[in-house]
């Protein structure tokens, strides 16, 4: 069998880089480019979430904890410590994955509901610290002043020039992700979410994978978080709730478990959610909570699921109109 | 047909294998052998300790008590996935199928602990990874055609019907390159006609590819077609061992089996 030198996934994340670029020329004004920014940002955890969650069965409703330490480490380093961006970004991503190697170990032993407690209890945790190490994080107001991003003696000024670095960076995740699941760690990772007793027999360690993994996607919502904090200039402990935790959920959800493109397609969704739903405001949360019942009682598979089970449908009956 | 009963060193040795489960004991100083090259039975009457003792070899439950050397080395205190590696591996009386995978991808996870490269090579798709993912996928086939899978190897394993679902676990546990391979019942659920079908295959596993198989099974026909030795547990204790001949000749086996008279 012959195979390609370039590989399907670097092809369709390619095709997909484009796209994304693609985007602003079709928004009326640039603060739709904004929400598309949030959206990448967003895509980027998703994605990570959906490793874990979709593909090794692994629930986690503390991520944001971990967008939220990537956001703060970076702040608190190149404005307090006056370290440069890339070091800053950096301990940013090491922090939420050294958080993350460090919660494993406990915390992944345990399986369904108490995974999911576990997980929320350490989010509702880092929250609290957010808020109360004041001297630290600034508190509840806030935290200001945090450059934007400036890489290689350019700064990402305009919003247009920062899309442009998200959708590289996106594409980038979505690529490692397409890579990943197709291969030895990849099998594993779904193996062991069907049966970690077949899984372990055949010689998988599963504590080693489940805790690669939980590292990896804190690392990605770390990633996230530091683009988030020197996109933004101002964080706030707000940002990195549980509320959102429950937000990243419904994006894996919605998009589709073990589907890299579904969480894709479930965050920009999200994201661009409230803009459309403004009078909500107040109960956003109930009409997430509406969401993750809906897709879980009529898209079990998500967004992506259903497309492909429509694609199918209509497939046949175009087979039944030509026959 | 049995064919060579020469007992040569053991490639397995259980020996005063105890398991507790709270008060109850499963296996009590149980010992049991199989001898490098063979295919050996271990039979008994339900909840004789059977399913235990493959757990126990397996690494699937602790030991209380007692000694598992595989080729001569310990292997009794390492976790289930190092006794993998060092070649013990094993099918499930109720069936574990990576549903979500394909028939394809399931025997290639067989071969985990035998395709190495590591993740920045996956992320790079470096030669390297190439080779190896090509080495995995074509070992996988060989064994899907070994069992005769190989048609459905892009068929979700789910929806594969339940006696396929048996042959893929065992292409499964074959791709692991096992120097034990341990069947749990896996004739269960299976008709007569794929019971015969499974009696050649097993006998293929171990003269064809050299694979010493370990076999806990209910249906006796099969057992004694297949089998070089044969070991019988009762009550968590091993009862008797020898040949299908001199088993289905031992009084005791038969009283174990048929009940006492009070």
């Amino acid at each position: 069998m012959k195979r390609p030198v370039i590989g399907q996934s670097v092809v369709q994340a390619g095709l997909f880089l484009l796209l994304l670029l693609a985007v602003p020329a079709a928004l009326p004004n640039e603060y739709y480019l904004s929400i598309c920014i949030l959206g990448s940002l967003n895509a980027v955890i998703a994605v990570g979430l959906n490793l874990l969650m979709g593909y090794a069965g692994q629930v986690s409703l503390g991520h944001a904890a971990f967008y939220g330490l990537g956001a703060y480490a970076t702040a608190i380093a190149t404005t307090r410590f006056g370290l440069p961006i890339p070091v800053g970004m950096a301990a940013g991503v090491t922090l939420a994955a050294a958080v993350a190697w460090i919660v494993a170990a406990p915390t992944l032993r345990l399986k369904g509901n108490y995974l999911a407690m576990a997980t929320l209890g350490f989010g509702i945790i880092i929250s609290i610290v957010f808020n109360e190490a004041v001297d630290l994080t600034g508190g509840p107001s806030g935290y200001v002043g945090i450059p934007r991003l400036a890489l290689f003696g350019y700064t990402f000024e305009s919003d247009r020039s920062y899309y442009t670095l998200m959708a590289v960076v996106l594409a980038l995740v979505v690529l490692v992700a397409l890579h990943l699941m197709k291969s030895r760690t990849g099998r594993a990772l779904r193996a062991l979410h069907v049966s970690e007793k077949a899984a372990s027999s055949l010689g998988i360690d599963i504590a080693a994978h489940k805790r690669f993994v939980f590292v990896l996607s804190a690392a990605l919502a770390g990633l996230a978080g530091v683009l988030y904090a020197h996109y933004l200039s101002f964080i706030a402990p707000a940002s990195f709730g549980f509320s959102f935790s429950v937000q990243l959920v419904v994006m894996v959800v919605l998009g589709g478990m073990a589907s890299v493109w579904g969480s894709v397609a479930g965050a920009f969704f999200l994201t661009a959610l409230p803009e459309a739903l403004r009078e909500f405001e107040d109960i956003d949360i109930l009409v997430y909570g509406a969401i993750l019942v809906l897709t879980i009682m009529f898209l079990p598979d998500g967004l992506a699921g259903g497309l492909k089970r429509l694609g199918r449908k209509l497939r046949r009956v175009g087979v039944d109109h030509a026959g | 047909m049995p064919a060579n009963t020469t007992p040569c060193a053991p490639l397995l040795d259980v020996s005063g294998a105890t398991v507790r489960f709270g008060g109850i004991h499963a296996l009590t100083e149980a010992d049991f052998t199989i001898a490098k090259g063979s295919v050996t039975a271990l039979i008994g009457p339900n909840g004789a300790g059977k399913t235990t003792m493959l757990n126990a070899i397996t690494g699937m439950v602790p030991l209380a008590g007692g000694a598992i050397t595989l080729d001569g080395t310990d292997i009794a205190g390492l976790p289930p996935q190092k006794r993998a590696a060092a070649g013990v591996v094993r099918t499930f009386q109720n069936l574990e199928v990576f549903t979500s995978m394909s028939v394809l991808e399931n025997v290639m996870t067989g071969r985990h602990a035998l395709t190495r490269y590591s993740i920045t090579a996956s992320l790079l798709r470096t030669p390297g990874f190439r080779r190896a993912e090509r080495a995995c996928r074509d070992a996988a086939m060989d064994c899907l055609e070994f069992v005769g899978l190989a048609e459905a190897a892009d068929t979700p394993a789910g929806d594969l019907p339940y006696g396929k679902q048996r042959l893929l676990e065992m292409a499964r546990a074959l791709a692991a390159e096992p120097k034990l391979l341990l069947l749990d019942e896996p004739a269960a659920g299976l008709n007569s006609k794929e019971t015969a079908q499974l009696g050649d295959l097993i006998r293929a596993v171990c003269d064809r590819r050299n694979v010493t198989v370990g076999l806990v099974e209910h249906d006796m026909e099969l057992v004694m077609a297949v089998s070089d030795h044969i070991t019988v547990l009762h009550f968590g204790r091993p009862l008797a061992a020898g040949t299908p001949d001199a088993i289905q000749a031992n009084p005791d086996v038969i009283k174990a089996y048929l009940g006492e008279d009070d």
